[in-house]
């Protein structure tokens, strides 16, 4: 009785402190957050309005049947995936500085996932009949369809990410050591998951003999040298941001680490293209279509070209910005590289890879798509929930891991947390 | 059902909601959704629906034969269909059918292909004409990829769409390397006087917003021993049906004696949709 009302005290202790740090903070915080809120608000409306007319609300069509939404879910599906490049280096060599910082990664990951998630839902036509896809309760096409695959990497890289972050921090909270016989084999697991969602996304669309710009089997190994560019350029960008707002400290050296392991992912990025392109151009078939669509104009159609060289400019510059050691290593140049890479791979991977895919059409039909207002709102909708998942996220994980949130045993006699801004 | 999370929602909508896969229906289940689904229509259309769920006749194997040297272009099929299978007239307007416009001397290469040619006349001297439709693959990609096995293949070879089962991912639309299948983007708009009455559960009833459908060879006729609408329509007999299991059928005829070939034979799809040349 004792021991229940114990604990039954203690979970209150923590949900009242959650709570409160979540709702506190600086005029910053509660400016971002207002900012976010906002954005959600607005693509909500505007997600009901499709919601209730249709998908013809956006601007694709049978033509461009997949637009800015499953762009947004490849790309996320990448930064998700790219939480394995942190991970690595935190758990196997013990490479100090990162361990630190995994657990913010991780969650980065998750709140990631959440995202690609919502891209796809919005992106369903009947979200009221997603529970066709539920396994054993629906009727799931596994293992044929990708898609299925797809569900159920997804599923369960989200729930690796959310239950290694929070054992984390719950031993923490207790200032215990981690147990780690018993995380350590979901920790290894989570390594081939991450290979795994973007392997799958990629071979989602590779399978399609239907559409050659996507059939190329370079496809999964280009993906994920991609993803391990614009997943760790992101969290540099966070982590600097955290070390500023929180008391927890990030080390230069990490960001610099990841800077250099993104270094050696984009010279992979650009060698896998250029491969492409090779094949392409000196073969010469008629499957470059889509190629010289998307690179030089097909029939006169030019929408993308400026789009798709802003991205090869953003990459190269950001690539040769992390290979010398003196722009790596300056924090100007190396958030200018960061943004370059954040920008430059979500045209590459989003928008310039699944449009392409459909222009020409099978039948050779050329549809010009440009994503509508309703399109961009709702995705901004989406990635302000990623956002705020993310900031409240953080907002009680970094006082736990800062060791001012914790166990009221542990409290006593502590003077009260710093505020945070 | 006392489901907090449908309090809110009509018995009818809840209905809705719960309903199986037509494959998994017991023959009492599929009574009772084929009343529901006239009851439905007759409100929204005014007409009495007669929804057949007749199944494949043994024995058949559905093929279809298409004369490129007789197409005119006239697109009398596409507008036939539409009728037929009572497919959304305006925004969007939605075709199982497209004709194609190709520049003579190349039929492989689409990428130059016309879809919205519409001269004063037809046919056009330098050009001729392709229609596509599904071509009822042996092996569908579409059906492959469907991540909840809303499409399938029937045992006599159409490849059909339960409408209340698709969720609308339109994976499909991406895995075909025909176009053979549309999307409802919007809620379809058949005008009540144009409806057609006599429809199959798997083929041309009313559809839904949000959706995937497609030729089904016209199932509804078909399966009845009438052919599909596009072949009644066609003004030059360029459309040939029939029963690939049965030796004296037309399309077997054709198949020994003319020099067939299907559209994108390279990637296995085995379609049964045969074009030829008599001359």
């Amino acid at each position: 009785m004792e021991a229940w009302k114990q604990i039954l005290k203690e979970t209150w202790h923590f949900y009242r402190k959650t709570l409160s740090l979540v709702f506190r903070g600086g005029t910053a915080y509660y400016l971002w957050c207002l900012f976010l809120l906002c954005f959600i608000f607005i693509g909500f409306i505007f997600y009901l309005k499709q919601h209730d007319l249709g998908l013809i609300e956006t601007n694709m069509t049978d033509q461009v049947s997949w637009g800015l939404y499953i762009a947004n879910f490849t790309y996320l599906v990448g930064m998700a995936a790219a939480a394995v490049l942190l991970v690595i280096p935190a758990y196997i060599y013990q490479f100090k500085p990162i361990k630190e910082i995994v657990v913010l990664g991780e969650l980065f990951a998750a709140s990631s996932i959440v995202m690609a998630i919502l891209f796809v839902m919005v992106d369903l036509g009947r979200l009221d009949r997603f529970w066709h896809m539920i396994p054993f309760i629906g009727s799931m096409n596994f293992p044929q369809s990708l898609l299925a695959w797809d569900v159920l990497v997804l599923n369960g890289y989200l729930f690796l990410n959310l239950l290694i972050p929070i054992y984390l921090l719950v031993t923490f909270y207790y200032r215990k050591t981690p147990n780690w016989k018993f995380i350590l084999p979901f920790i290894l697991l989570s390594i081939p998951t991450a290979v795994g969602i973007h392997t799958v996304t990629a071979f989602l669309y590779n399978g399609l003999a239907a559409r050659p710009f996507w059939n190329a089997s370079i496809l999964a190994p280009r993906f994920l040298a991609s993803a391990l560019c614009s997943g760790p350029a992101i969290m540099i960008i966070i982590f600097q941001i955290i070390r500023k707002v929180s008391v927890i400290d990030v080390e230069d050296e990490a960001l610099f680490k990841i800077a250099e392991l993104i270094a050696y992912a984009m010279f992979l990025n650009l060698f896998l293209l250029a491969a492409e392109f090779f094949k392409e151009y000196y073969s010469d078939t008629v499957h470059i279509a889509p190629f010289k669509y998307l690179f030089e104009g097909l029939h006169g159609h030019t929408q993308l070209v400026p789009w798709i060289w802003t991205a090869m400019t953003m990459n190269v510059t950001a690539f040769i910005l992390f290979l010398i050691p003196s722009t790596r290593k300056r924090l100007s140049t190396l958030n200018l590289g960061c943004v370059f890479i954040i920008i430059g791979v979500w045209i590459e991977k989003g928008p310039g890879f699944v449009v392409p895919g459909f222009v020409p059409d099978p039948l050779g039909e050329i549809y010009v798509y440009m994503p509508n207002l309703l399109e961009l709102m709702v995705s901004f909708g989406i990635w302000a929930t990623g956002l705020l998942i993310f900031t409240l996220l953080m907002k009680v994980a970094l006082p736990i891991e800062a060791g001012v949130f914790s166990h009221s045993e542990y409290e006593k006699g502590m003077s009260p947390p710093p505020p945070l801004h | 059902m006392s489901l907090p999370l449908f309090s809110s929602c009509t018995k009818e909508e809840k209905e809705d909601f719960l309903q199986k896969h037509f494959k998994e229906m017991t023959p009492d289940e599929v009574k009772r959704v084929i009343a529901k689904l006239e009851e439905r229509y007759l409100r929204k259309y005014g007409k009495k629906f007669q929804i057949a769920t007749q199944d494949a006749l043994p024995g058949t194997l559905w093929g279809y034969g298409l004369d490129l040297s007789r197409c005119i272009g006239c697109r009398k099929c596409v507008y036939a269909c539409a009728k037929e299978n009572n497919n959304s007239r305006r925004h969007p307007q939605l075709h199982w059918i497209r004709v194609i416009r190709l520049k003579k001397g190349s039929l492989i290469n689409l990428e130059n292909s016309e879809h919205y040619y519409d001269p004063p006349l037809v046919p056009e001297k330098e050009y001729l004409y392709l229609p596509v439709q599904c071509q009822h693959c042996e092996h569908p990609p579409c059906v492959k990829v469907c991540p909840v096995h809303a499409t399938w293949k029937e045992p006599d070879g159409l490849v059909v769409v339960d409408y209340n089962w698709c969720i609308g991912c339109r994976y499909c639309i991406a895995a075909c390397p025909y176009k053979g299948r549309v999307f409802n983007w919007a809620d379809p708009t058949i005008p009540p006087e144009e409806v057609n009455t006599a429809v199959h559960y798997l083929g041309n009833r009313p559809r839904m917003k949000s959706s995937v459908d497609k030729c089904t060879y016209c199932i509804q006729r078909v399966r009845t021993g009438r052919y599909p609408a596009c072949v009644e329509a066609c003004p030059t007999g360029t459309r040939k049906f029939g029963n690939l299991l049965d030796p004296n059928s037309e399309i077997r005829y054709i198949i020994q004696n003319k020099r067939v070939f299907r559209l994108k034979e390279d990637l296995n799809t085995e379609p049964k949709f045969y074009y030829f040349f008599e001359a």
